[in-house]
Parts: C-alpha cells; sequence; structure tokens
C-alpha cells in the first residue's frame, strides 16, 4: 500500500512550529546536568597531561583524604568492575584490524594527552575537580607521533608497540579497470588534499547520571543512541541488559560526538554499582575537547582522468585517514563510509580506492556529522574543478557532461552501489536561476579592478545516507556487528490521542513534530494530538538511535507504516460500527466514513473507544485496544544530492575570507516540514563553514593539544556567517514510501568544496592555485605570497 | 571547603537568602541553589554564552561572576521571560522562527538578544549578528536565530526591561 496514495497529506508538508520548542524556550527543557538524584555523588577524571609515557607511580592518598572525597580509584583498583573492553564494532571479512584493547582507565601508559589515568568520587562538582589535582601522577615519556604520514615510516615512534607498525588496517575497493581508465585518458590530474582534524563541539557538553536501585540502574546519558549504548554497556560492565534503562533526556547536539560509548559512561555505571550510590559525571568544555571525539583528519591522494572532451574515464584515491591512539565504536570505518559516493554525481567508469588508517598519540577520531562523507565531496568536487582547469572547460559544464542523467536512476555505479534517484541537472539549473553566474563574472571583474578579490565555488554534491540496509551494512556486507532497522508504535488512547514511540533518538532534528506530522495524517487527528516519545530503552521498542541522516528516511517510514497498520484496523472497527464492509471506509479530513456517504462517519477517538471499551456490535474476531508496531528495514540507502554556490571576498593583504552569498539547491525528496529542513541545512552550511575557515583541532609536535578550548577553537558566531539562500527541488526516493531522503548533514557535505573553491577562484588572478583548510588569514596571506614568489610559504 | 557567604538576590521577583562559597559562580548557585536549570553551561571560557542572564538589567555571563558579587542584585533569568502564561515576544519569535534545534545555547541567545534589544531596539542584521557574537550555536547557523531577532524587534516590548519589578508593571 502506498502512504502517500492513501492519505491526502493535511499536515506533512506543513511549515509547523516545533512542538519541542514550549519547553526550550521558557528554560523548561531538561538536559543531563539539570536532572538531580538525591544522594548524587559527583566524578571527575585525572587525566594524562602526557602524549606518551608510562605511568610510574599514582599517588592517591592526598584526595583520598579529604572529607568531601568518597573514594578515589586507579585501574587496577577497577580491574574488576569491567566484564570487557570498550568495543570497535567494525569487523569487514576478510581484513584485520588492529584494535588495542581500550579500557575506561588506562593501565601501564597512556597513549595521547586527556588519557584517564585515575577517577575521583565526592560529595560535590567542586571538590572532585580539586581532589583530581591533588592525586600525583609520575610518568616516564615515550616518543610522540602526531602526523600521520610521519607515522606510517620506517623507525617511526610506535603508539602500540606489540603491533610493530602504525598502520591499523588496509582496506580496498576498486570497480571498473583503473589502471586502462587512466591510460586511455588524455588529461590526468592528481591533488593531495587535507581534510584536518575538527571538533563536533556541541553546545552541551557529555554527561552521565546512574542512579542505581538494587540490582538495576538507570543510566541518563547525554548520547544519541541510548539503545546501542545499553547494548555495549551491558557487555563492558557485565549487567544484563534488562537491568539497565537508558535514557537520552534532551541532548544539547550531537554532531556525531555522541555517536559514542564513551568509557566515562561505563565508568559511572560501574561506580555506581559498586558504591551503590548515584553518580554524575559533568565533563567541562576542555575535557570535551580533549576526549570526546574528534572528525575528518585524512590526507587525500587523488587522481581523475578524462578523454580530451571531458569524458571523465577514471578515479583513483589514496586515502590515509589518522584515527589517533584507540579504536573507538566506529573509529576505523568512518573513511570508509564515504565509499557509496566517492565518484560523486559523476559517471566515472573506473573506480579505485584505498584506504588505510594510522595510530597517532592524539584522541580517537570517529563519527562528525557528514562522517565520511564531506571527506569524499571535498576531493572530489575540488579534484573536478583541477580536471576541468586543465581540460580548460568550465567546471560546471564538465560536471553536466558527466552527471548520472534523470532518467538513468537507479544508477549502479562501478563499485555496485545503486544510486536511488536524483536530478543532478535540475538542482544546478535552479541554483544558477538563483545565482546569476554571468552577472557575477561581469560584478568580479569590475570589483577586480578596483582590487577586491571576489570568487565563486560551486559544490554538485551526492550522499548516501538512511543507514540502513541490515545485510548489506551487517556482519556478512560491510562488516558492522550490527543493524540498522528501524521500530515505531503507535497507540491510540482510549480518548483518541495517540502516542508514537520511536526507536531514533533526536537531539535537536524536530522529529517530535515532523514524526507527529506523519502520524497524524494516517490516523486522522491533529498533530497536537500526537506525543512522540524517544530517548527511553524502557520506552517503545528496540531502536538503532539517530545518525547518519537516518531518522526520517528508516524511522519516519516505521512511523508511517505502523500508523497505517493503526489506519486498517480503525477502518475494520469502524466498518463494524457502521455495518459497512471494510474496504469502503475511508479516511477523509479526519473522519472515517462510508464511501458514497459522508455523512456516515466515526472519528478516531470513536473508533479507539470501541476499540478498548467494545459495544455488542463489535465482531469478537477484532482483536481490542489500538496500538500496532512496524519493523522496517529499508531495501537500499537514499541519495540525497544538490547544488550550492559560495561567494568570498578575500583581503589580499591580510589574507581574511569573508563569506558574502550563500546560495543551497538541496533535494531531499518530499518535505515533511519543510521549515525544519531548511533549519538543518542552515546549521550544516555553517558547520561546514567552520571547518573551511575557522575550526581546527591543532596538536603540537609533543602531542599537546592546543586548541583545548572554544578561545583557541573558533567556532563561527553570528557575525562571521551571512543569511543563507535556499531552495529545494523535490526529486522522491522510491526506497520508501513516503519518498524522503536524510538531510541532517547535506549542509556539512555539501559545502567545504564550495567555500575553498569560492577562495581560489577570487585568488586566481594572483596566481594561488591551492591553499588547504582551514582558510586561516595566515595560510592565505602565506598562498599569495607564494604565488608571489615571495618566501613566506 | 572555606566559610560560607551570605548573598541576598532577587531573581525573577523572587527574593533569596543564600548561603555559598565564596568562589561560587553565580550560573552555579542559580542552577544548583535555585533550581533554575534554564540557565546552561557550554563552556568554561566564557565564549559560548549559553549561561547569559541579567544583571540589574544587562546581560552578563553568569559563569564570569561569581555569586557573591551579585549580593543585592535583581536578577533575570530565561525563567522569568514569559508573564501570566504569555511568552516574549523574543520567545514567541525563537518559536516561529524555528531559531533553535537542540535548544542548548537558547536561553543565554534570548537573554542576551534581549539585551541588544534594550540597548538598540531597532537593529538592522548587521548589529544583531554583531550583539550576538559572544553567544555560540552549533545547530541553527544563526539564520533563523538573526530572522527571530529581527522579528521580535518589531514587536512592542522586546527589549526587556531592567527589573523585574519594572516587568511586573508591564504585564499589570
Amino acid at each position: 500500500m502506498s502512504a502517500t496514495a492513501t492519505n491526502g497529506a493535511k499536515h506533512v508538508g506543513q511549515a509547523l512550529r516545533r512542538k519541542e520548542d514550549p519547553r526550550m524556550i521558557t528554560g523548561r527543557g531538561r538536559y543531563i546536568d539539570d536532572i538531580s538524584v538525591p544522594g548524587t555523588l559527583w566524578m571527575a577524571l585525572v587525566r594524562s597531561p602526557e602524549a606518551h609515557a608510562r605511568i610510574t607511580s599514582i599517588d592517591t592518598s592526598g584526595a583520598a583524604a579529604r572529607d568531601d572525597v568518597v573514594a578515589v580509584f586507579t585501574a587496577d583498583d577497577l580491574a574488576g568492575d569491567f566484564a570487557g573492553p570498550m568495543p570497535m564494532v567494525w569487523a569487514p571479512p576478510g581484513v584485520e584490524i588492529k584494535t588495542p584493547e581500550n579500557w575506561p582507565l588506562k593501565r601501564g601508559e597512556v597513549k595521547c594527552v586527556g588519557d584517564p589515568v585515575a577517577v575521583v568520587v565526592g560529595t560535590d562538582r567542586y571538590s572532585v575537580s580539586d581532589a583530581a589535582e591533588q592525586v600525583l601522577v609520575e610518568y616516564e615519556s615515550l616518543p610522540v607521533v602526531v602526523d600521520p604520514e610521519k607515522a606510517l615510516e620506517d623507525g617511526a615512534p610506535l603508539v602500540w608497540e606489540q603491533f610493530g607498525t602504525n598502520r591499523t588496517h588496509e582496506f580496498k575497493l576498486a570497480g571498473g579497470d583503473i589502471d586502462a581508465a587512466l591510460a586511455e585518458a588524455d588529461v590526468v590530474i592528481e591533488q593531495r588534499l587535507v581534510n584536518h582534524r575538527t571538533a563536533g563541539a556541541a553546545m552541551e557538553p557529555r554527561g552521565v547520571l546512574v542512579d542505581p536501585h538494587a540490582d538495576n540502574f538507570t543510566v541518563y546519558s547525554s548520547t544519541q543512541i541510548p539503545h546501542i549504548a545499553r547494548f555495549v554497556l551491558s557487555l563492558v560492565v557485565g549487567i544484563p541488559e534488562d537491568r539497565l534503562r537508558i535514557i537520552a533526556p534532551d541532548v544539547g547536539g550531537g554532531f556525531g560526538s555522541k555517536l559514542q560509548v564513551y568509557g566515562e559512561e561505563a565508568l559511572v555505571l560501574a561506580l555506581a554499582r559498586r558504591l551503590g550510590r548515584p553518580v554524575k559525571w559533568i565533563e567541562s568544555r576542555s575535557e570535551n575537547m580533549i576526549a570526546a571525539h574528534h572528525g575528518r583528519d585524512q590526507i587525500n591522494y587523488v587522481t581523475l582522468g578524462a578523454k580530451r572532451d571531458g569524458t571523465l574515464t577514471g578515479c583513483r584515491a589514496r586515502i590515509i585517514a589518522d584515527l589517533g591512539a584507540y579504536q573507538l565504536l566506529l573509529t576505523p570505518f568512518i573513511p570508509e563510509l564515504g565509499f557509496p559516493v566517492m565518484g560523486g554525481c559523476y559517471k566515472f567508469p573506473a573506480i579505485d580506492l584505498a584506504f588505510e588508517g594510522v595510530f597517532t598519540n592524539k584522541f580517537c577520531t570517529d563519527a562528525i556529522r557528514g562522517a565520511g562523507r564531506p571527506e569524499a565531496t571535498y576531493w572530489i568536487e575540488l579534484a573536478m574543478d583541477k580536471l576541468a582547469a586543465a581540460l580548460e572547460m568550465d567546471p560546471l559544464e564538465l560536471r553536466r557532461k558527466n552527471f548520472v542523467g534523470k532518467d538513468e536512476f537507479p544508477y549502479t555505479t562501478p563499485l555496485g552501489i545503486s544510486y536511488d534517484s536524483g536530478d543532478y541537472d535540475g538542482t544546478l539549473d535552479r541554483l544558477l536561476e538563483r545565482f546569476d553566474l554571468d552577472a557575477f563574472r561581469r560584478e568580479q571583474a569590475e570589483l577586480r579592478e578596483r582590487g577586491v578579490h571576489r570568487g565563486v565555488g560551486f559544490s554538485t554534491w551526492v550522499e548516501v545516507c538512511g543507514l540502513a540496509p541490515s545485510r548489506a551494512v551487517g556482519p556478512q556486507g560491510v562488516g558492522l556487528q550490527a543493524a540498522f532497522w528501524e521500530s515505531a508504535k503507535v497507540r491510540v488512547h482510549p480518548t483518541g490521542t495517540a502516542t508514537v514511540f520511536t526507536g531514533t533518538s533526536p537531539h535537536g532534528q524536530g522529529l517530535d513534530t515532523s514524526f507527529a506530522q506523519i502520524a497524524a495524517d494516517r490516523l486522522g487527528i491533529d498533530p497536537q494530538q500526537v506525543e512522540v516519545i524517544h530517548g527511553d530503552t524502557d520506552q517503545g521498542p528496540w531502536g538503532w538511535d539517530t545518525y547518519g541522516s537516518r531518522s526520517l528516511a528508516v524511522g519516519g517510514e516505521a512511523v508511517a507504516r505502523a500508523a497505517e497498520k493503526v489506519q486498517d484496523k480503525a477502518k475494520r472497527i469502524c466498518a463494524a460500527l457502521l455495518e459497512a464492509a471494510p474496504e469502503d471506509v475511508e479516511l477523509v479530513d479526519g473522519k472515517y466514513q462510508v464511501r458514497g456517504s459522508p455523512d456516515k462517519f466515526k472519528t478516531l477517538a470513536e473508533i479507539s473507544g470501541a476499540a478498548h471499551i467494545p459495544p455488542q456490535e463489535l465482531p469478537t474476531d477484532i482483536e481490542l485496544g489500538l496500538e500496532e508496531t512496524h519493523i522496517y528495514d529499508p531495501e537500499n540507502f537514499v541519495f540525497p544530492f544538490g547544488a550550492h554556490a559560495c561567494v568570498v571576498d578575500v583581503d589580499a593583504e591580510t589574507g581574511k575570507v569573508v563569506v558574502v552569498r550563500y546560495v543551497a539547491v538541496d533535494d531531499c525528496g518530499p518535505a515533511i516540514n519543510p521549515m525544519l529542513i531548511d533549519g538543518q541545512i542552515h546549521g550544516g552550511i555553517a558547520h561546514a563553514i567552520g571547518q573551511a575557515l575557522y575550526e581546527q583541532v591543532v596538536y603540537d609536535s609533543e602531542g599537546q593539544l592546543v586548541t583545548g578550548t572554544f578561545v583557541d577553537y573558533a567556532l563561527p558566531t553570528a557575525a562571521e556567517l551571512p543569511s543563507f539562500e535556499t531552495d529545494r527541488t523535490v526529486t522522491p526516493s522510491p526506497v520508501n514510501s513516503l519518498g524522503v531522503k536524510g538531510i541532517g548533514e547535506a549542509g556539512t557535505i555539501a559545502a567545504t568544496p564550495a567555500v575553498t573553491a569560492a577562495v581560489l577562484d577570487a585568488l586566481a588572478p594572483l596566481g594561488v592555485e591551492w591553499v588547504d583548510m582551514p582558510l586561516t588569514p595566515r595560510r592565505v596571506w602565506e598562498a599569495i605570497q607564494s604565488a608571489k614568489g615571495g618566501v613566506a610559504a | 571547603m572555606s566559610t560560607l557567604v551570605s548573598v541576598r538576590v532577587r531573581v525573577n521577583g523572587e527574593e533569596y537568602e543564600l548561603e555559598v562559597e565564596p568562589r561560587l559562580l553565580l550560573v552555579h548557585a542559580l542552577r544548583d541553589k535555585l533550581g533554575l536549570t534554564g540557565t546552561h553551561v557550554g563552556c568554561d571560557t566564557s565564549n559560548c554564552g549559553a549561561c547569559t542572564v541579567h544583571l540589574n538589567g544587562r546581560a552578563v555571563k553568569s559563569c564570569t561572576v561569581l555569586a557573591v558579587q551579585a549580593d543585592g542584585a535583581e536578577i533575570t533569568t530565561i525563567e522569568g521571560m514569559a508573564h501570566g502564561g504569555e511568552l516574549h515576544p523574543l520567545q514567541e519569535a525563537f518559536w516561529n522562527d524555528h531559531g533553535l534545534q537542540c535548544g542548548y545555547c537558547t536561553p543565554g541567545m534570548i537573554m542576551a538578544a534581549a539585551g541588544l534589544l534594550a540597548d538598540n531596539p531597532n537593529p538592522t542584521e548587521e548589529e544583531v549578528r554583531h550583539g550576538l557574537e559572544g553567544n555560540l550555536c552549533r545547530c541553527t547557523g544563526y539564520h533563523n536565530i538573526v530572522r527571530a531577532v529581527l522579528d521580535a524587534a518589531k514587536v512592542k516590548g522586546a527589549s526587556i526591561p531592567a527589573t523585574a519589578s519594572e516587568q511586573e508593571g508591564v504585564t499589570a
């Protein structure tokens, strides 16, 4: 049954104000640090100031002697409190991934600054911080390696002696004959690109509160993944899942940084069990910068080949990924997550990819908004620009010549990935309707006359998202030891209002609202009558949480299907009450009415009343109650796409870049709530502009984190950004009945190459051919000086 | 632990007398002593502005003020912005314009915006952007926050009165 065909979309498609907002705008949100339990103890960690060192002694006596300290523990003290190390869950068939044991507290050696070596538990927030400083740890420094390419050289210091190498794994994927493809090319370009390390920097730092009651534990955590956390914490701490309840309260942003099960979560749980008291840990921002996983950090060597007329022949990339010191949940998999779209929206006959992971003495990388796909888009799009320059072709013309055509979907890439639907010319056409390129070039030329360096950059992007097909991504597929279906339960109450339970776990995406819109249309009630419950493993069916732009395309579809099951049953009950055939009952504008007799109808409230308190005329073969569950496992990913243009001004004297205009045309299928889509796009673009121009996690050569606070880690403020111009085209996905594709990461995936290309376009008259991100004034100025033949670079 | 100090504050129109450690930050006094958890902490360095409140009519970052410094002060937090079931025009505008996603920066953003509008009731977009540069948001790209502040500025009463007693005068 097609959902869209049987439901007049009344609420879907509307820019409904969010149901989440009233509590948040009045200060009545409930984030992790807002929750208190009587008798709670506070936890603070003693973290290593050394990037690589042997722990020679730990003296906890000073801290332990304090009146306000309840206990101090080292790894040895807690050796029996853990059933296993923190897991990494990617096991691709036939590939060995070097994975050191990763325990919540470190024993023997530390491998990066911030490694926790002891934990203090005490009676209040301030005193445990003081006490942690009184734990005296002596270290014997070991050689440090921070540069991933140097880490691969012979003789480099080893992060993990036992492996004999810093190379964590190699992973190769190929489709088509790349050697032949590049041999037959008339033009081949090569480029080294750096996707530097960034931070998730959610405004709310991480936090955990564990409330023990007898042998049961309620874990409140600022997490994107309460269900996965229960599974992992059960294994690590050795508590059966039925005794663990994980609650993600209001979560103040994640951006992937809370798509993790952290050692700190396991520690708080283990301490609450050991001490028999509630224990709370709220990290500081500097802890967040040093010990919440980072993202990106790849070096990409890219080769593209094309015939003289611009027809692409092949794409080869070698990807070196700096994974840091340990393997967290998905650490080695994140670079590879981009592979389905390595090739972009273009018809490459041959694609050849080689990934290498590298240990360094830095904290781990893992998923940060986009996770592998921003990196891929960055190198594909900029390499396409470089290829166009080598071919002396217009870069947009080169793109159009090689776009997968609107009529060529589903399109199977050389790597065997099936793009579901697309209209790449359509988004680019729309973009150029909004952005007059000829007028811009005239303006640019005039400005150049006056010494103003203005440039434009484009990105025509495609994304893979909606994690998704369990068998393709799971143990026998890509090798994740997990699955990615999603659940929904729709419960209609006796008075006709409804509660939707979703297995996703939103943290700003607005799913309380969009899921209510989806359910409301299918139930025949108002979205205000639909409550959406998420983020509590004791409520609703198991689910796989929120990341990878999956919540709507997978979780929302599950809601639609569960609500349709309810609708089907409501029709059967209605038919019995009205003495009509079930197939003659239709849902029109909130009324379950008999086709052709619109005055004969029942409302959902009347039907639900009958379902809960059955009248005599209700046949006994109709199961009572009005509640349905659906588990949805998609048959494919979804592939949103779009075309972006960024305009920048560069001050050639100082190297400062200002984004003066940003136009984005995106396609994520039909809108459930267009206002929420725009919001996701805005935030994604800002995140990417942050990466392109300002943000960078920097470690010095000794492995010290230089950017440990928001003083040094430069998030963009309102003053650095323009208002964004957004538009959409609508190309439904055939994968789900809603036709939707994810949009949460799109802006982040699309925007970095557009910004960089704009800077390169602005500086082309000065002879600048390349600048690596972040395009800080110093780097840009140095590139200008270098192009002038100066000595700066 | 050091000697406790007595502090009297008037918060959202109500008088409180607190016994605090001299080093206690105002934000923790509001959150942990008064249960006003709408004011958030997002950094250690006064960069993020999630903790912005009004102290004697001025927007301040309450992580940068000691509770003892607030002795005798009149404080307004996000919880004090709506009156008699009526949202403040900024709250209404943030809701209408989708000016929040995760909501964590929102209370500080609204309080900072109220301070901005008190100083400049009819700001331009650029003035709003510069006026809010002490407040970080990771979700919205600021687009809809800026729009919300500009929309709120069109509404009478959007610039918050300096004190709660004046607020009562407005709503009476």
